[in-house]
């Protein structure tokens, strides 16, 4: 269970790294992406997936 | 550097000429007292924008609200020109890049952060704030602002005071969520994706608190609002008086700009921008003075420099990456020559005043003028890249507003393009004075009624302007 993001269509603009509780998301290459191994989906911190609350671009972090 | 700034030796040698027998008109932008606060702020004071330059560092590139003007792969539709995008810089880059500037422009007097997202959301405000603390350390003489949405505002006042933040731009579209839902579908707040009715409210809420907060620190708070027909057109009156009885010093009503190959909400859905009537409309309705703001050109998150330049470009991040000295000395300079120059402006145009309140015939005229900078008429028509508009009579000079005619436009237009957009932007002058004009492009002015003039070449602008007020009444005499 895990989140992914979806290269294409990211602004790089990192407002997802600094949200996330579990510190999953990383810059590479001025777009942002999340270790699968990391992620918790949130669970036990916060209701909602917080990189998809927190991204301006629909459908662009969304489940595996 | 080039001559695209005033340079201290542009200064110079503006100086040793001998000047134009002074002739007419009372420069408007310099009536009242100002703040000493906003007199050296380029942003603030038309006057001061003449002789100082501001800079934004964009790094601050995440939001934490979706406004419908704005489509995120671009920067910040409140603080800048929509559909651009600027670089996105770290700390440490930010930083390399002020000391650039501030070594190679000693005009640069204002560093800001404006975007590219919003400067205080929660991945921006620890880089904004870290920025501001380097700044502040290394170069004290200069002044710190800040723009934002306004929603984690309150909470960060404190610091800013503490960081000498003394002016705030907020973006406030409205004070009723029924309005602020058709503005803001979404925000991100306290871990939660916030819609509709209840995001506009916690919006709104957290503004008005942010800027009750930031008066009672003491800070100057500006208001922007966005234009937006049919949205908060008819409600922008009580946003003003709602942010006036808490004692914001500015309200700046800006036009919305929207385009459906922006790719926003309203571009897409065919919400058109406001006239120029509509917008006047709703500042005289607000009673707002147009004229504090008529200089405001809404810049790009990584603008450098004065009068609507914008020299960003040359200092990209590669440029800046060989470590710069800033000469102190050489900004000291330049500040007591330009007391000096601001000095002389003021006389010459107090005596331009004089000789115009002895007139008694003459229409009222428009004219525009070329300048780049120094309160002169120093730009070359083919430089120009927008006019500054005044209307003058016996009554002096009062100063309409600036007028670009790259509007908006990245580039790449074709001379004639080019021509017609600066026709636009001309448009109901009867004069364009400027310090140099090729042969044809005189004649294609002359074709639509507009008379180019280059005799009052580094005059004043107040000079200029009343001199030639003065020439065109005489010369209605004879023929009359
Ligand atoms: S779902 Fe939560 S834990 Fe997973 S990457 Fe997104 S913010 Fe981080
Ligand atoms: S919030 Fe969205 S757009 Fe911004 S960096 Fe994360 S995935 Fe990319
Ligand atoms: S605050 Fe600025 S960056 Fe954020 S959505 Fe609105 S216009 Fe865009």
């Amino acid at each position: 269970m895990a989140y992914k993001i979806i290269a294409e269509q990211c602004t790089g603009c990192g407002a997802c790294e600094f949200e996330c509780p579990s510190k999953a998301i990383k810059e590479k290459n001025g777009v942002f992406a999340i270790n699968a191994e990391k992620c918790t989906e949130c669970e036990g911190s916060f209701d909602t997936p917080q990189c998809a609350s927190v991204c301006p671009v629909d459908d662009t972090c969304v489940p595996v | 550097m080039q001559g695209s700034v005033v340079s201290l030796a542009s200064i110079k040698r503006i100086a040793a000429l001998d000047r134009p027998a002074p002739v007419a008109a009372g420069c408007p932008s310099q009536a009242g007292g100002v703040d000493p606060r906003v007199a050296d702020h380029p942003c603030y004071s038309e006057e001061a924008h003449h002789y100082f330059a501001r800079m934004h560092v964009a790094v601050a590139p995440a939001c934490n609200i979706q406004c419908n003007y704005c489509n995120r792969k671009f920067d910040c539709a409140n603080e800048s020109r929509p559909g651009v995008v600027s670089e996105k810089l770290s700390v440490e880059q930010g930083l390399a890049k002020v000391m650039a500037v501030a070594a190679s422009v000693p005009q640069m007097s204002v560093v800001g952060i404006a975007g590219p997202g919003d400067s205080l959301a929660g991945a921006s405000a620890p880089k904004t704030l870290a920025l501001f603390e380097a700044v502040r350390a290394q170069l004290p003489d200069v002044k710190l602002c800040l723009s934002t949405n306004g929603l984690a505002l309150a909470e960060h006042v404190e610091r800013l005071k503490e960081l000498g933040i003394d002016h705030i731009t907020i973006t406030m579209n409205a004070v009723d969520a029924k309005v602020g839902e058709k503005i803001y579908p979404w925000i991100f707040w306290q871990g939660q994706r916030l819609t509709g009715r209840l995001a506009a409210q916690t919006l709104l809420d957290r503004q008005l608190l942010g800027i009750e907060k930031a008066v009672a620190a003491g800070m100057l708070v500006k208001i922007n609002s966005v234009l937006i027909p049919g949205v908060n057109d008819h409600h922008l009156p009580e946003v003003h008086k709602a942010v006036r009885a808490r004692g914001v010093f500015l309200h700046n009503i800006m036009p919305l700009i929207s385009n459906p190959e922006h790719g926003t909400v309203f571009g897409l859905s065919g919400q058109r921008a406001p006239t120029n009537a509509e917008l006047e409309a709703v500042q005289a309705a607000c009673g707002i003075d147009a004229k504090l703001m008529r200089h405001c050109r809404q810049c790009r998150a990584d603008a450098v420099g004065m009068l609507g330049e914008d020299r960003g470009q040359e200092f990209t991040n590669d440029l800046v990456a060989a470590k710069t000295e800033v000469d102190f000395e050489a900004r000291d300079l330049y500040r007591q020559l330009v007391a000096k120059e601001r000095e002389d402006r003021k006389q010459a145009a107090k005596r331009a005043g004089l000789g115009l309140a002895q007139m008694t015939h003459g229409q009222k005229r428009r004219v525009a003028v070329c300048t780049k900078g120094g309160g002169r008429i120093n730009e070359h028509f083919g430089h120009a890249r927008e006019f500054r508009v005044y209307d003058v009579d016996a009554g002096g000079l009062s100063f309409v507003g600036v007028r670009r005619a790259d509007n908006y436009c990245q580039g790449g237009w074709g001379e004639e393009d080019h021509m017609e957009a600066i026709l636009k932007a001309l448009d109901g002058c009867q004069a364009v004075l400027v310090s140099k004009i090729g042969r044809c492009p005189k004649d294609e002015l002359a074709k639509a009624g507009i008379e180019a003039v280059d005799r009052f070449a580094l005059a004043y602008i107040e000079e200029g302007v009343s001199g030639w007020f003065a020439d065109q009444a005489q010369l209605n005499k004879i023929t009359a």
